[in-house]
């Protein structure tokens, strides 16, 4: 593509991309702050599959993909090259991949990045399951959210497990800043990814991205559901830095669990049952007595 | 100059002597001496590189995918399950055409767990499209190392290149090498200049999705630029022996093969102990000789078949086994030859099993008797039909 394709937004529309899908609104509030001076390694998965078809890009800045869990050890070679050229001060490096990628079948290279010190910033996109492959049960698939591995049934109310503490365990290598941020808070996440390139060192953002089409939800409804989830406590925002708990996003009255749940067809059987209701207005409790939410 | 060094160590100096900007590796016996001596070279100063540990070998190679991507001349260093371990990466890197290079120090595979010295893992990367270099000594790894660099690096080739040696044996062992000065290789390898890199002057997407519209297409180009280093190789070669005066960077290496009626076919270290069990042999009045290969990847068929066209009887030796078929290059130089050659495959040295001159005096008598597809040459009795407690 040429670039005065690139002169507003450096990341495109034109992609594959399914109506209300999070990630690629998330992927372009990053690389807009992020500016031209960046470097992308991204991992395979919905966002590569759907901006990057042979022969068309949807990104305007040096962008590259190897595979599935290796965009943290991509990214530490993209860093370590510009440090030999002597051109790291200049350029910015972002490593993204999404829930499975980073949580899963990443998080072996992404803790040997941010262990090593890497001047890389680590965005997740956290939609829930593995999309790409048709709604999988990822480690960051929250309680009981129906999927495809995890379906409904006599035995199975669906996934067992609770969502893995990502942003915990990446603080829990004192790197200078590790966060979890919204698309439903556009601002918030702009202002996370700003301050997150200021600082010289590896970092991590963690980004909760609706999936209209694994989530079952409006695809118009895309903020409004991600939102919900950050106003209920299901998804706190917050900021570490150097593994301690700096800042959140308060909640002075959050939201009923339910309010959310609604709005997703993967959560209706909890909806119908109070019991398991209580079950995830609980993990809610638990963020907001956990981070100090209200 | 030359210097009595530890395979390693010589190997290491040739890799520095090529001022790679980003080194990562991930240790794994037999190949830790080389990047340890890299890590000594670069905290003396001596080398001006990115050395970065990292915490998996699948690391280490993306690490040098992402480093060759954005331009930087990279190297990394492995065997055995560390090469499997990065194997969907290794495929990668061809697939993007990054010409990296690595080091393989041969070792064989589990299970059962086993350090020693075969050729299996690299073997059995060969579909990849790396070009694969295997060295016969300690000089052939350092020089191919050199060339390596310079054949992978071409503008026209841009493929990643792994030079293969005999781990412990070549590793390990101490020989005498001639190491050459800065200034010859700088002469020989100029810095490294890639037509395409990530760049935030000029933008551009590197490994995209390649649809059925595109992707057969995609491995074909790759399929026969592959084929097309085989010229390269040989003009490289040519190159390299004007300037440093060794004949190390072939193809193939004929040897004593002219008059010879028995002609075996063998890769790597093993092809010293052929050599002197042929001198051995020949003075005995037997017809013998050996054909080396050294470019396993691309397979240079018709300098085999130019070399085999003489003898009747061929024997190919192979430290490798494509289980429950044959060893890798019997398959593949058998399907070379015409009807009326007796073709033999032996598999010998699994495991770092010595292959000793009696043994090759073995395959020579039986490579002019009846046909083996696959003979395991010094299979142990006891131990294929003893009784075993643990």
């Amino acid at each position: 593509m040429e670039r005065e394709h690139f002169q507003e937004n450096l990341y495109v529309s034109g992609h594959t991309a399914c109506p209300g899908c999070g990630q690629s609104m998330a992927a372009r509030l990053v690389l807009n702050v992020a500016g031209p001076n960046t470097m992308i390694a991204n991992a395979t998965g919905c966002l590569e599959v759907f901006s990057t078809k042979a022969p068309e890009t949807a990104f305007g800045v040096p962008w590259i993909h190897s595979l599935f869990e290796n965009a943290a050890a991509v990214a530490s070679g993209v860093e370590a090259s510009l440090k030999a050229q002597g051109k790291l001060s200049t350029v910015r490096v972002i490593a993204q991949a999404g829930d499975g990628g980073t949580a899963d079948i990443g998080l072996q290279a992404l803790s040997g990045m941010l262990e090593r010190g890497h001047d890389v910033l680590y965005v997740c996109y956290d939609n829930e399951a593995y999309m790409n492959t048709g709604i999988q049960r990822s480690g960051l698939t929250p309680f009981e959210a129906n999927t495809t591995t995890t379906p409904l049934g006599k035995n199975s109310a669906g996934n067992p497990t609770y969502k893995k503490p990502l942003v915990e365990i990446c603080a829990a290598h004192h790197i200078p800043y590790a966060a979890s941020a919204s698309v439903g808070f556009p601002q918030d996440l702009q202002k996370k990814v700003k301050k997150a390139l200021d600082i010289r060192g590896p970092k991590f953002l963690h980004v909760h991205v609706p999936c209209p089409l694994g989530w079952i939800s409006e695809p118009a409804g895309t903020l409004e559901v991600a939102k919900l989830a950050v106003q209920t406590g299901l998804f706190p925002l917050v900021e570490y830095e150097y593994g301690k708990l700096a800042r959140v996003f308060k909640l002075p009255a959050p939201k009923p669990v339910e309010e959310y749940l609604k709005t997703q067809g993967r959560f209706r059987h909890i909806v119908k049952s109070p019991q398991e209701l209580a079950k995830v207005q609980q993990t809610a409790d638990k963020n907001i007595e956990f981070y100090g939410l209200k | 100059m030359k210097q009595f060094l530890e395979g390693s160590w010589a190997l290491a100096e040739s890799v520095k002597l090529c001022r790679p900007q980003v080194v990562s590796a991930y240790p794994i016996t037999p190949q830790t001496h080389i990047v340890e001596h890299l890590a000594q070279f670069v905290a003396n100063g001596d080398l001006k590189a990115e050395s970065v540990n990292v915490e998996s070998e699948h690391s280490a190679a993306s690490l040098v995918l992402g480093s060759e991507a954005v331009g930087s001349r990279s190297f990394t260093c492995t065997s055995s399950q560390g090469l499997f371990l990065m194997a969907e990466v290794v495929f990668n890197i061809a697939g993007m055409r990054l010409p990296v290079m690595m080091v393989c120090a041969n070792r064989a595979v589990s299970a059962p767990i086993n350090i020693w010295n075969d050729q299996q893992d690299s073997v059995s990367l060969r579909d990849s499209g790396w070009i694969q270099l295997q060295a016969e000594n300690n000089q052939e790894a350092v020089d191919l190392i050199i060339a390596g660099y310079k054949i992978g690096e071409d503008p026209k080739i841009m493929l990643p290149v792994m030079v293969c040696v005999d781990g412990f044996i070549l590793t390990h062992g101490m020989e005498t090498v001639d190491v050459p000065s800065q200034a010859e290789v700088d002469k020989f390898l100029p810095a490294y200049n890639p037509p395409y890199k990530l760049d935030v002057a000029d933008p551009m997407s590197l490994g995209l999705l390649g649809d059925p519209t595109v992707y057969h297409e995609n491995r074909y180009a790759l399929h026969r630029t592959l084929l097309e280093t085989i010229p390269l190789i040989e003009q490289t070669g040519k190159d390299f022996k004007a300037q440093f005066g060794r004949d190390s960077v072939r193809l193939v290496e004929e040897y004593k093969l002219d008059d010879a009626e028995i002609a075996l076919v063998a890769m790597g270290s093993v092809c010293g102990t052929i050599k002197d069990t042929i001198d051995e042999q020949r003075a005995k009045g037997v017809k013998v000789g050996l054909l080396k290969i050294v470019s396993y990847r691309p397979f240079p068929d018709e300098a085999i078949k130019k070399a085999l066209a003489k003898a009747t009887y061929i024997g190919i030796v192979d430290k490798n086994i494509s289980l429950g078929a044959t060893g890798a290059n019997y398959a593949e130089v058998k399907a070379l030859m015409p009807a009326d050659k007796k073709v033999s495959g032996f598999v010998a040295g699994l495991g770092g099993r010595d292959i000793t001159p009696c043994t090759i005096q073995g395959i020579i008598n039986d490579t002019k008797g009846a046909v083996n597809v696959c003979k395991f040459v010094d299979l142990n009795e006891k131990i294929l039909f003893g009784e075993f407690k643990v």
